[in-house]
């Protein structure tokens, strides 16, 4: 249980390293939900693992799993569901706004880099 | 038990969510209400600073649970020193806001912007480090939010950076969380200074490691190298009114830097001995340099201020690094001046990009714009301050901290660094400012007449107008704004003594935590009115807790 338990998160947490480093928005996002889904059950195991074991106080039960981390993982998987839909529309956004999907912000010129303050119309106006 | 200390949270939730849902179609009402509850939350803000000005740790339970099994809300010196600072720069933010007619950009601008503030506040006032991840996450989805407000590729761009950035500093935290729980069986930071104290030395391998990831948490919302990467390009491409705001979300991380590390992990704790206390002050030396070395190389003045933000961390971070009681004096007393003289200066780069046309904020000579001189005097006063000139509060600040620096053994770097990075980045502002305001002249007036579309389009009828035509007279309101904050940097330099010594006491506080540890962990709950169990553990507490009702 625990060798299962420590790989899970250890294989999820390289994949997710590994996706977050590649260029392209998608696979980063790919790679923070692999991170997310490893930190949840990290977090699910730092209450120690008990098998089939009641999380609330009761009479005649002499071992108890911690009921704490299971609330702490359902808070924590709704908001990186939030935080991923939230990305992927920016991300989306992004796209739609560019040419590209690439995560790099454009180097800083001294010359014609878009205005900040135009609307995105004017911008794609410009950019064709 | 009073529910005073919630109030600067709860406020801003359900006015945002009365803006949302109520006003969102109707501009007017939301300036109003938007700018009145910000004006309440100062009241508030001033309320509790006074209560705790005398020393006293109040807190609240949520739900009545007793600590460590509830959430617990702390007002001491130091949470509620930095909500007052926070509640001093958002309503002159907000008058930017509005003068400018940034909130007319986009839409939600002012829900967002008071979640923005609940998360702010919810974060320097918790006592629970799960409740601050989940305060952190609040302050960051509002964050998200208000930073591709109004749009456009590069700001999306860099919005997906941001919030990429900052989901990996979430999931960091988890996992910080997840080992600290592993190891003490607690997440209420009072219980947790107990229990670390208790650890057994030899076996410390998981809390070294606990210690070591919420350390980088808080140094990716700080800044610190080498976590800083997302700042530049977040900042310079964030509306100004939001830069302006999130220039106290670095001290967010600060605070809890400052929090964390003196409260559950003291510097004299053997556990977690040569980790932090040893690298800290190298790394933020480093970002001080940086910083201030991408103030002299930038291309664009937003970057420049974006840049000065680093600096003045690292800055801050050195202070705080010495871990005595006058180095975070210092450290608050920096932070509070940066706070102020960060957002006059992105508030001050947003009008000298709108003014000037379609050069906006390149580093290169154009023709002088109107109302230069009133910029360019607002901007040689906050730069002085930003860099730590004197008369300013950023020299008082730069002087409290090389003196705080003698208690450190790198005593003499920091010297070294500090004062050149000083003159690093008087070099660069005195440039960028010299190009901006003083080479224009020079330029000499153009017969052709500047691009009428690079002025921010305002989509609403009713808005103050904020175009370029000379013929509109321009609106008073973001001067007034950009005015009120530098204001507070001269009043921060004149009541520096009285600044210092609240300051002083509350570093005092936080290196004396047993009236803390005392006030939260003895507090009595709620009385669970239940015949089968812990009847007589709560027998004598019935009554007690009925007076406070």
């Amino acid at each position: 249980m625990e060798l299962l338990i420590a790989t899970a998160v250890g294989a999820l947490t390289a994949a997710g390293i590994y996706m977050v480093l590649r260029l392209r928005t998608f696979p980063v996002i790919i790679g923070t939900s692999l991170l997310s889904y490893a930190v949840n059950v990290f977090l699910f195991a730092s209450g120690r693992l008990a098998l089939n074991a009641p999380p609330v106080l009761r009479d005649g039960v002499e071992t108890y799993t911690d009921p704490l981390p299971q609330a702490l993982v359902l808070t924590a998987i709704v908001i990186s569901f939030g935080m991923t839909a939230v990305v992927v529309i920016i991300a989306l956004g992004s796209w739609l706004s560019s040419d590209d999907d690439l995560v790099d912000v454009p180097a800083v010129s001294d010359g014609d880099a878009a205005e900040p303050a135009l609307p995105r119309e004017q911008r794609q106006e410009a950019a064709q | 038990m009073s529910h005073w200390i919630v109030s600067p949270i709860v406020l801003p939730a359900m006015l945002a969510a009365i803006l949302v849902l109520m006003v969102r179609r109707h501009l007017l009402p939301q300036r109003v209400l938007s700018m009145a509850g910000c004006v309440a939350l100062l009241g508030i803000a001033i309320g509790q600073f006074w209560q705790a000005a005398g020393g006293d740790v109040t807190i609240y339970q949520l739900g009545h649970w007793p600590a460590p099994f509830g959430i617990v809300l702390v007002a001491d010196r130091l949470s509620t020193l930095m909500v007052l600072v926070t509640t001093l720069l958002a309503p002159l933010v907000l008058l930017y806001a509005i003068g400018s007619g940034w909130d007319t950009r986009g839409r939600h601008f002012h829900p967002l912007f008071q979640f923005q503030l609940m998360g702010i506040i919810g974060a320097f006032l918790t006592g629970d480090l799960f409740n601050l991840f989940v305060f952190f996450e609040v302050l960051l989805i509002a964050s998200y939010g208000l930073m591709i407000h109004a749009g456009g590729a590069e700001r999306l761009r860099a919005g997906t950076q941001y919030v990429l950035f900052n989901l990996l500093g979430s999931t960091l935290f988890l996992f910080a969380l997840g080992t600290i729980y592993a190891q003490t069986g607690t997440l209420n930071m009072a219980d947790l200074a107990l229990r670390v104290a208790e650890l057994d030395a030899g076996a410390n391998a998981g809390i070294r490691v606990a210690a070591v990831l919420l350390l980088m948490v808080f140094a990716i919302k700080a800044a610190l190298l080498p976590l800083h990467f997302w700042l530049p390009a977040s900042y310079a491409l964030a509306p100004a009114p939001v830069a302006a705001l999130f220039a106290i979300m670095t001290k967010v991380g600060a605070y809890g830097i400052i929090r964390v590390y003196t409260l559950v992990f003291p510097p004299e704790l053997a556990i977690t001995q040569g980790l932090f206390d040893t690298w800290l002050m190298p790394a933020a030396l480093l970002t001080l340099a940086l910083g201030m070395i991408g103030v002299l190389g930038a291309v664009r003045i937003e970057r420049l201020v974006a840049f000065a933000v680093i600096g003045s961390m690292g800055l801050l971070l050195a202070s705080v690094a010495v871990f005595t009681p006058d180095g975070i004096a210092a450290a608050l007393y920096y932070a509070i001046h940066s706070t102020f003289a960060t957002a006059a200066l992105f508030l001050l780069v947003d009008v000298i990009q709108s003014r000037r046309g379609e050069t906006a904020g390149r580093l290169v000579r154009a023709r002088p714009f109107e109302g230069a001189p009133l910029v360019a005097g607002m901007f040689f006063v906050a730069a002085i301050a930003m860099t730590g000139l004197p008369p300013l509060s950023g020299f008082v600040g730069k002087l409290l901290i090389l003196d705080a620096a003698f208690a450190d053994p790198l005593v003499w770097w920091v010297w070294a660094v500090v004062l050149s990075a000083s003159l690093v980045a008087v070099v660069g502002f005195a440039r960028a400012g010299s190009i901006v305001f003083w080479k224009a002249h020079q330029q000499g007036p153009e017969p052709e007449e500047t691009d009428p579309t690079s002025a921010p389009p305002v989509e609403d009828e009713t808005a103050q107008n904020g175009s370029d035509e000379p013929a509109v007279p321009r609106p008073v309101l973001p001067m007034v704004a950009v005015g009120g904050l530098v204001a507070m940097l001269v009043a921060l330099t004149i009541g520096a003594g009285p600044v210092n010594r609240a300051l002083a006491a509350t570093a005092e506080q936080l290196f004396s935590p047993a009236p803390y540890l005392e006030e939260v962990l003895a507090t009595e709950g709620k009385v669970i009115k239940d015949d089968a169990h812990g009847d007589e553990d709560h027998a004598g507490d019935e009554h007690a807790d009925e007076g406070e009702h």
